[in-house]
């Protein structure tokens, strides 16, 4: 009876060792990057640890494929290394020598990629699937453009400045004519008053220059 | 040679005499505008002088000629070729009170074509100049955003990885080439219009108008912003910057002299060519400033306070972008160890404590000795600091690419990408401010525009019409034009009218009349330093950068670089060679300018002779 048990025990550990082997047709290798990742909290990886992920990948397979209970059994794990990488297989719960599809264990892990990655605190570069490239995140870009927004704040700043600026020369232009127009009338007055000390005072001096090309004789 | 005055009949009769300058400037001239204090006028100059090329253009010559060393030949330069140069543009403007076009007319009436030269380079260099402004304001009107989009990639289609174009080069190079210019392949390919684009080059000449709106009254209240916020912001860049990590092995890259530089010719060609261009001589914006100033102002003085401006700001402003520059290398640097490390880990499946930073070097000599024919296939990269630190350390590549990079390394990006571009905003602001004043003030002076028009209506044609030809720089092969233009309108014509400049001023004005005029505005007689500068060593020194410039120009065949997805060596720049038409485009740009002064001359000469003998045949 103990031999029995004994030789099927060996028995399967044997097959289940052939199922998974590097390069399987179909399995994967997952690498970690655990101290790349969290520095000085990274965690050992252990036993339990790998026990962990054979519970992660069960509850993708399970997520993925309706109606069919895989168990932590159902992952087989083998070659692992000290860079904390391994390779694993995925047999199907109702016959343990039949192992999944590459296509639908990539599938069930793709759909649950984020849930397997928190689970180890790591992310789509620390936790690699190597022939699984993660989805990426699209790029951040906001319905208006924020640049149009700062454009049209400048421009309207800068449009309202030459308004303001062409309407205050307008106003000042009007007020000079204005003004002009009074000095004249006073000037006239004073002229009238001073005709006798007109030649005394220096008056406007008038440029005996001109820089009129005409005069210029080469 | 040294006394040679050519004739120049008539200049008494065109030029205000030292009384009358005296009249004028007690009554106060109504008709010409004036600064509102010396500081305005200060600062206008030093705006004018340190731009955008003191960022991008003068660390790179630093470091590429010999770091250190490469101050002596620049310092030198300054004062021997600069400064004469500079004093001879303050003193003829503030003497002559006139724009460029009137200054030199006043001399002699055949001198007129150095004034439309000028006039044409500052308005060649105004369009593409405020181009890089367009993009510039982009720039900092996309900052206002967190991620900055600069630092992401589109996708492709089914989501697995970016865009190939994005994937080969990088974020920064992408969002340069691509999103914000769209460049095509070559300057034939034409490709279109850019429409956002075409939005900035309409914000760019906008703004300017309104600083320029008024002239000087209100380009004089604009220049307390644009001239001294750049040195608060290279302050602040310079603080953080020092302490960023690995920004000392940039500021040490920078100024690590290399004595043998100094034999190079190059070297000193570059520096003579370099202080030509920062002191903005020629331009005939500084000659259009220098005469709103009251008859005595010492102009000496500002000239040699100018200089040292500008080679302080040099100095400080190559110290700051190289310990951002640093800082860059050594964040790259340590990303490339990190991935080579990662590879071996992942080749050789050891434990991630096995290599790190600090025994990288030992850990793969051992792994290549032992297991040479797996490390060979896993083509691991080397990571060279220098090559790290001296690339793409010039000009555009400089502003939109490494330094965009540098800050979507540091902490609170947003913030410090505003800053960078406000900065060069305002740097670029203040020097297209001196071009813009070498365009109008000659366009009234010529008569080509209505003389009742006002101020702001001259302004706003100008701007339009800019605006309007700067389209050429909206397609998708902009960039390359921009680059055809800076190349070859702002180098060659600047050095053929400055020595224009000497000659008229010393040959054709009298050196002698001159330093009288000197004498008569600030006080004392030039002394021997300017008089042997002027006469000698300032046009040998421009002859020689020209000669030389124009050696070298003959023998290369005429190449640019390209954006070129499909290349081999994408995401390089691939070098290739102009198509032929573009030949005419440089005649128009750099010939036009540097021949229209003899052009000029001779065609007055021939008019008034057929005028002689028309009239002496009645």
């Amino acid at each position: 009876m103990l031999e029995k048990s004994l030789f099927l025990l060996c028995f399967s550990s044997a097959l289940a060792k052939q199922l998974c082997a590097p390069d399987a047709s179909d399995g994967y290798k997952v690498r970690l990057s655990i101290r790349t990742a969290l520095g000085d909290q990274a965690y050992a990886w252990n036993e339990d640890e790998l026990f962990l992920f054979r519970a992660t990948l069960a509850f993708a397979m399970r997520n993925r494929i309706s109606g069919q209970q895989f168990e932590v059994s159902n992952i087989i794990v083998c070659d692992e290394t000290p860079r904390v990488s391994f390779w694993f297989v995925v047999t199907s719960p109702s016959n343990t020598s039949h192992l999944v599809d590459k296509e639908e264990v990539e599938e069930a892990i793709r759909k649950s990629r984020n849930r397997i990655n928190s689970a180890f605190l790591l992310t789509d570069k620390t936790l690699e699937f190597l022939g699984i490239p993660p989805t990426l995140a699209a790029p951040v870009s906001p319905d208006t453009p924020p640049w149009l927004i700062v454009f049209g704040v400048v421009m309207g700043a800068v449009g309202a400045g030459i308004v303001v600026m062409l309407a205050f020369s307008v106003v000042q232009k009007k007020r000079k004519k204005d003004g002009k127009v009074v000095d004249e009338a006073v000037e006239e007055e004073t002229r009238a008053k001073t005709t006798d000390n007109g030649a005394a005072g220096d008056g406007v001096y008038n440029m005996s220059f001109s820089d009129d090309e005409r005069f210029t004789e080469m | 040679v040294m006394r040679l005055v050519l004739p120049n009949p008539g200049l008494d009769r065109r030029i205000l005499n030292h009384k009358d300058l005296e009249r004028l400037e007690e009554q106060g001239d109504s008709d010409r505008p004036k600064w509102d204090n010396k500081a305005q006028y200060i600062l206008t100059c030093v705006g004018f002088c340190i731009g955008i090329g003191n960022v991008w253009r003068f660390p790179y010559l630093c470091q590429s000629h010999g770091g250190g060393a490469f101050l002596i030949p620049y310092l030198i330069l300054l004062v021997l070729e600069g400064m004469p140069l500079l004093l001879l543009e303050f003193a003829i403007g503030q003497r002559l009170r006139k724009g460029s076009v009137g200054v030199w007319r006043s001399i002699s009436p055949y001198l007129t074509g150095i004034g439309i030269a000028s006039m044409l380079v500052s308005f060649l260099v105004g369009l593409y100049y405020n181009t890089l402004i367009a993009w510039i304001m982009w720039y900092l009107f996309n900052s206002f955003q967190s991620p900055l989009p600069w630092t992401q990639c589109p996708l492709n289609d089914n989501g697995t990885g970016f865009v190939p174009e994005c994937q080969q080069s990088s974020t920064v190079d992408y969002f340069f080439y691509r999103v914000t210019l769209n460049s095509s392949a070559s300057i034939a390919d034409s490709g279109g219009i850019h429409w956002p684009i075409v939005v900035c080059l309409l914000a760019a000449w906008t703004f300017i108008c309104i600083c320029y709106i008024r002239g000087i009254g209100t380009s004089g209240k604009a220049v307390y912003v644009t001239a001294i916020l750049p040195y608060i912001v290279l302050a602040i860049f310079l603080i953080r910057g020092l302490t960023l990590k690995g920004a000392l092995s940039g500021i040490k890259f920078l100024f690590t002299p290399d004595v043998n530089e100094l034999m190079n010719p190059t070297t000193w060609l570059d520096a003579g060519a370099q202080v030509f261009y920062a002191f903005s001589i020629a331009w005939g914006g500084l000659i259009s400033f220098s005469s709103y100033n009251p008859i005595h102002n010492n102009c000496m003085q500002d000239a040699v306070i100018l200089t040292a401006v500008t080679g302080f700001t040099s100095v400080y402003a190559a110290m700051v972008t190289y310990t951002i520059i640093g800082f860059r290398a050594t964040e790259n640097y340590d990303k490339c160890i990190s991935e080579n490390i990662m590879t071996l880990l992942n080749a050789f499946d050891l434990p991630e404590d096995n290599i790190t930073t600090s025994n990288y070097e030992a850990a793969f000599n051992h792994l290549n000795s032992s297991h040479p024919d797996i490390v060979l296939g896993l083509d691991i990269k080397t990571c060279d600091m220098q090559r790290l630190l001296s690339e793409g350390v010039e000009g555009t590549g400089l502003a939109f690419i490494v330094f965009t990079e540098a800050i979507t390394k540091m902490p609170g990006s947003p913030i410090w990408s505003v800053l960078f571009f406000l900065m060069l905003l305002c740097l670029g602001l203040s020097t297209l401010i001196g071009n813009i004043e070498g365009v109008v003030v000659p366009l009234r002076d010529l008569k080509m525009l209505p003389q009742n028009w006002p101020q702001e209506a001259l302004t706003g044609t100008t701007c339009v019409v800019a605006f309007l030809i700067s389209l050429l720089f909206a397609q998708h092969s902009g960039f390359y034009w921009v680059t055809l233009f800076d190349s070859f309108a702002g180098s060659v014509p600047l050095l053929t009218i400055g020595l224009f400049e000497l000659i008229a001023v010393v040959h054709i004005y009298g050196i002698d009349r001159f330093n009288e005029d000197l004498e008569f505005m600030i006080g004392h007689k030039p002394s021997i330093f300017w008089q042997l500068s002027w006469r000698f060593v300032s046009p040998l020194i421009i002859l020689v950068i020209l000669v030389f410039y124009l050696v070298i120009q003959a023998q290369e065949e005429l190449s640019y670089l390209v954006w070129d997805p499909n290349s081999e060596e994408f995401p390089a720049l691939v070098s290739v060679p102009y198509p032929s038409w573009v030949n005419a485009a440089i005649f128009l740009l750099a010939g036009v300018p540097s021949l229209i002064v003899p052009v000029y001359a001779l065609c007055r000469l021939v008019l008034v002779c057929c005028r002689k003998m028309t009239t002496s045949t009645k």
